[in-house]
């Protein structure tokens, strides 16, 4: 048994729960029915600041099958408002609807209609006629009434690293970059949609709902409903898309389940693709100042950082990406800022590589503009510049193969034969650009708990509330068991996504896979002790190579548990405690005190731009990541091939735009927000180049999950550089953009 | 969505008893369904809430085939756009209808939509389709027009007006006016025929009235005249990406050539004006010259000379230049 189990960290193994994907077997959150539930459907504002006047309640009332109207009036006083995670909360934002009249940005919750039937319920929300008195409303950045606030006077806890004498560094340097760029509004769009499911059952809740957070949301909703935790039971065993959306609790959340408790009948809510936009969080707009000084041979001598991020009125939600942007490369001065814009806004939240994506996208075409000025390789550039140092507080990093990644990457691209003089590369009427940029992403990791129960059949069920956001949480937390206990990866049965089981961190940070692997590991290697020490079968010098068999037999009819917590490098006991209330203790990136932990990686594009009409279309996308130990190189691999997807998208396709007069969103439908199709994704190639780190936890593992999507936004850019000669620095890059600046 | 009633019609005579009542009720509001991708998205946006539908669906052994006499195609209303992108004599004789079919939408919409629905379908504006935009004359005559200082970037520079900027979002309908099809009416007093081009309206101050059709008036086929510049055409689609995406721009072109010289060309423009839109002056423009890059360039700045832009469509100039510029440098090079 043993030698089957053998060698299954690391396996490229198919997701054991792919049969129950494709045969339909999986429930996902929108799926879930209960019988006698009645059916919600939001009605949000249209306005983007002001007030509710008056809500007139009588043609959707007469809707036959509407059975009930919430607004504020039925719910104020009933729900709390919580505090951002941030904060030390559980929730994406402060505002929360229906808590009264008040208006604080488009597409807030100001009804919710339930019926006997969706389509009555639906019918009945467009029917209720809401009045406002509406006030002006500032959209972004530009608009006169915002109110912009450093970061550090917002936030005790944030810090801009700096070192040394930047401004002075800079204007000595020999080479000066001094340039400006900005990233646009972004939404996770999850193909599954906010649905909520909340059923009352003797005073005790459960609530079904695609969640990357079980014991945040459990807890952040019993403070909301004033009731206790332990009668609040939240289940997410499939979630069809999170990216970051369903990491913390969203208002709706906790007005569906009062509803159902004040109506006394289960309540469903799925609401529509629009809503979605502003019901939930997104990623903020950005826009950066980057200021490069250098020696005529490439050394930076000076790194200066300044970015402005939008957030919502009351909260102070920030990314922060200058904690990655000033650590990537060795350089002597280093300066950042962050400020934060207050704009009538809904509370952006966590996307998908929160602080790298918008921030390593300033830094990367920045890069990419210095290695233009020395005219020398975008490669050797960072190669001159390479460290296994950070430069602000002189911290080793745990592992760090970023020029392994280039060389790796460069050599199957082919980056040898590229002409570096721009728009000198064709193909027919296609100009041909090749870029490149660096990726990092923090490895973070947080405290965890799981059990395992040995069966006398041999089968094994290994239980942690974790998350499996479709990366291959179940399958990498099979595999693991399935090694530590000697077992086929075929009898072991993992549950997660469930509250009552024992708590995992958030699905976030891209922590999972390292978390909830050494938990479960501690676990097993426990339950083998456990085992050979009660059956005697062996002394407990050596029992991790024991095979199984011997002792089974021995086991009591319902086998054998035995239960761990883990705390990794950089947590405290106290860690624990927070787990088990619903609280992330995530420790690691820049946050140690005598280490830093990053994956890193290096990402290359190549495009072809019509030279008339000038549409940009990718044809090849190469990345080659060192990652620490990979558990399963299938999931990884498509993990990191759709980060890359998702990274070109960023750069050329996604833009939430805004109707400025109103504060609202314009493209709230996937018509119109643009994503990749098949025929704009080429070739994708992922190249894992091996990368071994013993100090950065007990398995090596470092996460991925985010890795893919850093950089390439850089690297379509400055491949547009490289096809064209024209530096686009404000994403996403549109054909207009180049006509633009032909003409 | 609201309730509506549904009737399905299988027979041209439960048609005309249809038309019959129909103005009876003239204030009733009764939509033909036909593949539905249109109809039934804004209706479940609530966008449009037709009291009543009749599913023409059944017609299609009377409105659904392609045929062809000597001098033309016939194209009946209710053929799917995916049967007449994937006929062979079509692809090779009409390769401009082929690839504005093609270039259209999914392969899943195609599979679905009808060609007479297809030249009906609304626009893409976003202050239309969503109802809580209240400016939008379009949808509530009189409530002004948010796009005109919103957001634009899709919107039309040809054809517009101060009422409505809002671009016709269809690819077919090029084709159809580049080729002077003309279009089969069926009304309760019986047939019209009309030139293609005459069915759609510019907004002018009614941009409610999107077309000449009166109420309960059918679409039931097309007739696109064969002639010497048919098989010479193209349809170039330019946008964001490469698939699922309505045109930035685009051009219907088709060209005969005679010894060098251009005989007679068809230029249609699509995702820049407000209907379906033949540029008349740059053709003349052509005609009688050799096909080379200056006169095709002198055409395409003639083709929008006429543009009225907003800030967010202004590079719709530049890019309608190119465009068409490329489509008829493709075009001279075609093998026929
Ligand atoms: C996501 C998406 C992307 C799309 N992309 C494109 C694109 O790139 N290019 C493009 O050209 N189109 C595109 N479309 C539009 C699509 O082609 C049209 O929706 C479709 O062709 C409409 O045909 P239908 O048969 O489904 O019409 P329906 O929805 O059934 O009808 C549309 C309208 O026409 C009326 N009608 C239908 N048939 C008749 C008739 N015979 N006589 C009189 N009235 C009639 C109906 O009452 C209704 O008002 C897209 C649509 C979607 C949803
Ligand atoms: S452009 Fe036309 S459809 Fe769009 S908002 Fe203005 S009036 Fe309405």
């Amino acid at each position: 048994m043993a030698e089957t189990a053998e060698g299954v960290i690391g396996k490229d193994v198919a997701r054991i729960d792919g049969a129950r994907k494709v045969t339909g077997a999986a429930s996902y959150g929108s799926d879930f029915a209960l019988p006698d539930q009645t059916y919600a459907f939001l009605v949000t504002s249209t306005i983007a600041r002001g007030r509710i006047r008056h809500i007139d309640e009588t043609a959707a009332r007469r809707v036959p099958g509407v059975i009930g109207i919430y607004t504020h009036r039925d719910i104020a006083g009933k729900v709390k408002a919580g505090k951002l995670m941030a904060d030390g909360g559980y929730l994406g934002t402060s505002i929360q609807p229906l808590t009264s009249p008040d208006i604080l940005h488009d597409g807030q919750i100001v009804a919710v209609v339930i019926g006997e039937s969706f389509e009555s319920a639906r019918e009945g929300a467009y029917r209720l006629d809401v009045a406002y008195e509406r006030q002006p409303a500032s959209a972004s950045f530009d608009d006169a009434s915002v109110e912009t606030v450093a970061a550090s006077e917002a936030s005790k806890t944030h810090e801009d690293p700096k070192v040394g004498d930047a401004e002075t560094a800079f204007q000595q340097a020999a080479l000066r970059i001094d340039v400006s760029y900005s990233t646009p509004t972004q939404h996770h769009n999850p193909i599954e949609l906010f649905t909520t499911l909340c059923h009352w059952s003797d005073g005790k809740l459960t609530v079904w709902e695609s969640s990357q957070n079980v014991w945040g949301y459990k807890y952040g909703l019993a403070e909301q409903l004033g009731i206790d935790p332990n009668d609040i039971r939240v289940l997410s065993p499939f979630i069809g898309g999170a990216f970051g959306s369903r990491g913390s609790l969203t208002p709706r959340t906790a007005i569906i389940a009062e509803i159902a408790r004040q109506l006394g009948r289960p309540v469903k809510l799925v609401p529509t693709r629009d809503q979605g936009f502003t019901i939930a969080t997104y990623r903020a707009e950005t826009r950066h100042h980057v200021k490069l000084g250098a020696t005529p041979d490439g050394k930076l001598v000076s790194l200066s950082h300044e970015a402005w991020e939008v957030t919502s009125r009351p909260d102070n939600y920030m990314v922060s990406g200058t904690k990655a942007t000033t650590r990537l490369y060795q350089c002597p001065n280093i300066y950042s800022k962050v400020s934060i814009t207050h704009a009538d806004r809904n509370t952006p939240g966590f996307m998908r590589s929160p602080p790298e994506l918008p921030y390593l996208f300033a830094l990367e075409s920045a890069m990419d503009e210095l290695a233009v000025a020395t005219g020398i390789d975008p490669i050797e550039l960072r190669r001159i510049n390479d460290t296994q140092v950070e430069p602000i507080k002189g911290l080793p990093y745990t592992s760090r193969s970023l020029m392994a990644c280039f060389d790796a990457g460069a050599k199957a691209f082919g980056w040898h034969e590229r002409n570096p003089k721009p728009g000198a590369m064709r193909d027919g009427d296609w100009l041909v650009g090749w870029g490149c940029a660096s990726t990092m992403y923090p490895t973070a990791v947080a405290p965890a708990a799981a059990k395992v129960r040995l069966m006398p059949d041999g089968k094994a069920i290994v239980q942690t509330a974790a998350h499996d956001i479709g990366t291959g949480a179940y399958t990498v937390i099979g595999q693991v068991a399935a090694e530590r206990l000697g077992l086929p990866l075929a009898n072991i049965e993992v549950q997660i996504g469930d509250s009552d089981l024992p708590p995992a961190p958030v699905a976030g940070g891209s922590n999972t896979t390292a978390s909830v692997c050494n938990v479960v590991a501690k676990a097993c290697d426990r339950l083998r002790q456990q085992l050979f020490q009660q059956s005697n079968a062996a002394s407990a010098t050596d029992i991790s190579g024991m095979p199984l068999d011997a002792v089974l037999n021995d086991l009591p009819k319902d086998g054998i548990e035995a239960y761990a917590e883990n705390l990794p490098h950089g947590t405290t006991q106290e860690g624990i405690g927070k787990l088990y209330h619903g609280h992330s203790m995530l420790a690691g990136g820049s946050e140690l005190k005598d280490r830093i932990q990053f994956a890193f990686g290096a990402e290359f594009v190549e495009l072809r731009i019509h030279r008339l009409t000038k549409e940009i279309r990718c044809s090849r996308l190469i990345g080659a990541f060192a990652c620490g130990r990979i558990v399963n190189p299938r999931t990884a691999r498509s993990q990191l091939m759709g980060g890359l997807i998702w990274g070109l998208s960023s750069a050329l396709h996604e833009e939430t735009e805004i109707d400025q007069a109103s504060a609202r969103y314009y493209n709230d439908d996937l018509a119109e927000y643009l994503i990749p199709v098949n025929a704009d994704v080429r070739e994708v190639e992922v190249i894992f180049v091996p990368e071994e780190d013993k100090a950065i936890n007990d398995l090596g593992i470092k996460g991925l999950g985010e890795l893919g999507n850093v950089g390439t936004n850089a690297a379509v850019a400055n491949a547009v550089y490289h096809a064209t000669g024209f530096r686009i620095r404000d994403l996403p890059i549109r054909l207009e953009d180049l006509l633009a600046v032909e003409s | 969505m609201y309730p509506f009633g549904y009737q399905r019609i299988d027979t041209p005579q439960a048609l005309k008893a249809a038309q019959q009542r129909q103005r009876g009720e003239a204030d009733k509001a009764v939509s033909y369904l036909a593949g539905g991708t249109t109809l039934l998205d804004l209706m479940k946006l609530g966008t449009l809430a037709p009291a009543e539908i009749l599913d023409i669906n059944g017609l299609a052994h009377d409105y659904g085939d392609i045929s062809w006499a000597d001098d033309e195609l016939r194209l009946g209303a209710l053929v799917r756009m995916s049967a007449a992108a994937d006929h062979p004599r079509i692809r090779s004789d009409f390769p401009v209808i082929a690839q504005s079919l093609d270039l259209a939408a999914s392969p899943q919409i195609r599979n679905m939509a009808s060609l007479g629905g297809n030249v009906l379908q609304r626009t893409r504006c976003n202050y239309f389709r969503q109802t809580g935009w209240t400016a939008c004359n379009k949808r509530q005559p009189g409530s002004g027009c948010a796009a005109m200082e919103g957001v634009n970037r899709k919107h039309a520079i040809l054809g517009v007006s101060d009422h409505c900027i809002a671009a016709y979002p269809g690819d077919f309908g090029q084709a159809l006016v580049a080729l002077e099809a003309r279009v089969d009416i069926l009304g309760f007093h019986g047939t019209r025929t009309l030139p293609f081009h005459q069915l759609h309206l510019a907004p002018g101050s009614e941009p409610e009235r999107e077309t000449v059709l009166l109420p309960g008036e059918l679409i039931t086929g097309f007739h696109v005249p064969i002639g010497p510049w048919t098989r010479r055409s193209l349809y170039l689609k330019i946008r964001d990406r490469e698939s699922y995406e309505f045109a930035l721009v685009s051009a219907a072109v088709a060209m005969h050539l005679d010894d060098n010289v251009i005989r007679d060309v068809r230029i249609a423009l699509g995702g820049v004006a407000t209907k379906p839109w033949r540029a008349h002056e740059a053709e003349q423009q052509l005609i009688g010259r050799r096909p080379d890059l200056p006169a095709f360039e002198a055409a395409s700045k003639v083709a929008f000379a006429a543009a009225v832009t907003r800030p967010g469509n202004r590079y719709k100039v530049d890019l309608g230049q190119q465009t068409l510029t490329r489509a008829l440098l493709q075009l001279a090079e075609m093998e026929v």
